[in-house]
């Protein structure tokens, strides 16, 4: 088997300031990686370096192409990457308006996504749309409503509806669940790990709630002041960490 | 099935002064096919850590773990969730579930995670559940709320859902009453019988007596307290 991602001696400075640095990992196709840290950490940086939002200062970031085979998504041409980042890369938002049309209708939102990867007949686009509202449990009939009528767990589901209709195979996530109330969230994670089954996906989350990780994540990667302190099986890096800031990160969680 | 030697455990505690805890030393066993096995030793002398180690969420610091012919010490994540997905199974003490989220789903899990069809993961949960008389008007409740005994039963449902080569049962009998005990040591004889290797922590001794076939006592595995 083929590694859907690698990544290697990865960094990224802002100015003097260290971003992320020397980030090593590979993701092998159905697995999900959380990535873990305090504010500052460096886990949204190193998400947005691989998503190619930014680019890295140094390091390779190779990913298994449907095409072409593993490729440097760092040294391809720009619309090459935004070719991946429509096909085969999904990108969740924490907060739904940076990921959705707020003037455009439910349908209209899933839609574009599918128009923009060259889908052009209408009835099949709005069949397609009305599938994927269903599985994300939005109502069929609010597919004509504007995402600002829906309230903030909708419109996160509707922001992964949107997201997965064209079928990606890795998905990067920021701080999904983040800003939902807890029995929001609940719902949301369930739909998440059912989506990353059936579908078989990859994904990787960056969050800083542990309880979230554990739930949705195969493994777990935790940064402090931009590095990557401990990596591993999320359980064991939770239940036997062996880093000291991950024993204090671990140990300071409140009990339910 | 599962061959341990030579196996050594210790905590360091980087908040506490760098206090090094040793919890195990010179720990051997191995469970062949169609075996139970108990761990025994008083509260505090590493059952639950040497259980641990061979699910893989503790880290093993020396020697070896073999479970179905896989190295655990040091293994890569994907090893070790590939090994959970098709060989071994754990029937831990406590349900850890995603709140809100039906019993039957979680008892059908395992098997969706396999690739078995919707259709026919839900029919064996449904039998499973039946069989442990978790009655049927709660199946499509989440089993958070549930009792104690129940709860327990529905992770013991998850657990032998699935027909595991290797189990590894972690007091699959406490907080049962005896009809319910009755079933669970059935189920554990029925999984020998197919050839499962089971490994096991049963206080309640006249269980243990009924379904295991030896006992391994870890205190031989403590490191002595002065050591510490």
């Amino acid at each position: 088997m083929t590694p859907l991602l690698q990544v290697e001696s990865l960094s990224k400075f802002y100015g003097n300031h260290l971003g992320c640095g020397d980030v090593n990992f590979t993701l092998w196709p159905g697995e999900v990686m959380g990535i873990v840290g305090e504010s500052g950490s460096g886990k949204s940086t190193l998400l947005n370096c691989l998503a190619g939002h930014m680019a890295p200062d140094t390091g390779r970031v190779i990913f298994d192409t449907r095409t072409d085979g593993p490729r440097d998504t760092v040294t391809m041409t720009e619309p090459e990457r935004r070719w991946l980042a429509r096909t085969d890369w999904a990108f969740v938002h924490q907060n739904p308006r940076d990921g959705l049309r707020m003037n455009v209708s439910a349908g209209g939102n899933v839609g574009d996504r599918l128009m923009a990867v060259g889908a052009r007949h209408y009835g099949d686009i709005r069949r397609q749309a009305q599938d994927w509202l269903g599985r994300v449990e939005i109502d069929q009939a609010r597919i004509d409503d504007r995402p600002r009528a829906f309230s903030g767990g909708m419109q996160q589901r509707l922001q992964i509806a949107r997201n997965l209709v064209t079928g990606p195979r890795l998905v990067f996530m920021d701080e999904p669940t983040g800003g939902l109330d807890v029995s929001v969230q609940a719902r949301l994670l369930d739909l998440l790990r059912g989506l990353v089954r059936r579908l078989g996906l990859s994904a990787v989350i960056v969050t800083h709630d542990l309880a979230v990780v554990r739930l949705l994540a195969d493994r777990l990667m935790v940064m402090k002041d931009g590095r990557v302190v401990e990596q591993g099986l999320t359980d064991q890096v939770l239940d036997d960490p062996q880093d000291a800031y991950t024993q204090l990160l671990v140990s300071s969680v409140l009990q339910v | 099935m599962i061959e341990i030697s030579g196996v050594a455990k210790r905590f360091v505690l980087h908040n506490q002064g760098g206090v090094v805890l040793p919890v195990m030393e010179g720990a051997a066993l191995s469970v062949q096919a169609g075996e139970c096995v108990a761990l025994v030793g008083a509260s505090g002398a590493g059952k639950s850590t040497l259980m641990r180690m061979i699910w893989g969420n503790y880290r093993c610091d020396e020697g070896s773990i073999r479970v179905a012919g896989v190295e655990l010490r040091d293994a890569e994540p994907r090893a070790v969730i590939a090994l959970r997905r098709s060989k071994l199974g754990y029937v831990s003490q406590f349900l850890r579930v995603i709140p809100r989220v039906p019993t039957l789903d979680v008892v059908a899990e395992p098997l969706l995670a396999q690739g078995m069809d919707e259709a026919q993961a839900q029919a064996r949960a449904r039998a499973m559940l039946a069989r442990l008389n978790i009655p049927e008007r709660l199946w499509s409740l989440s089993p958070t709320t549930f009792s104690g005994g129940e709860q327990q039963r529905v992770n013991i449902a998850r657990g032998f859902i699935q027909d595991w080569p290797v189990m590894l049962l972690d007091e699959p009998t406490a907080s049962l009453d005896a009809g319910n005990r009755a079933v669970v040591l059935d189920l554990i004889r029925e999984a020998k019988a197919r050839g499962a290797a089971i490994l096991g922590i049963f206080h309640d001794a006249e269980a243990r007596a009924a379904v295991c076939d030896r006992e391994v006592d870890v205190t031989g595995f403590t490191p002595a307290r002065n050591a510490a």
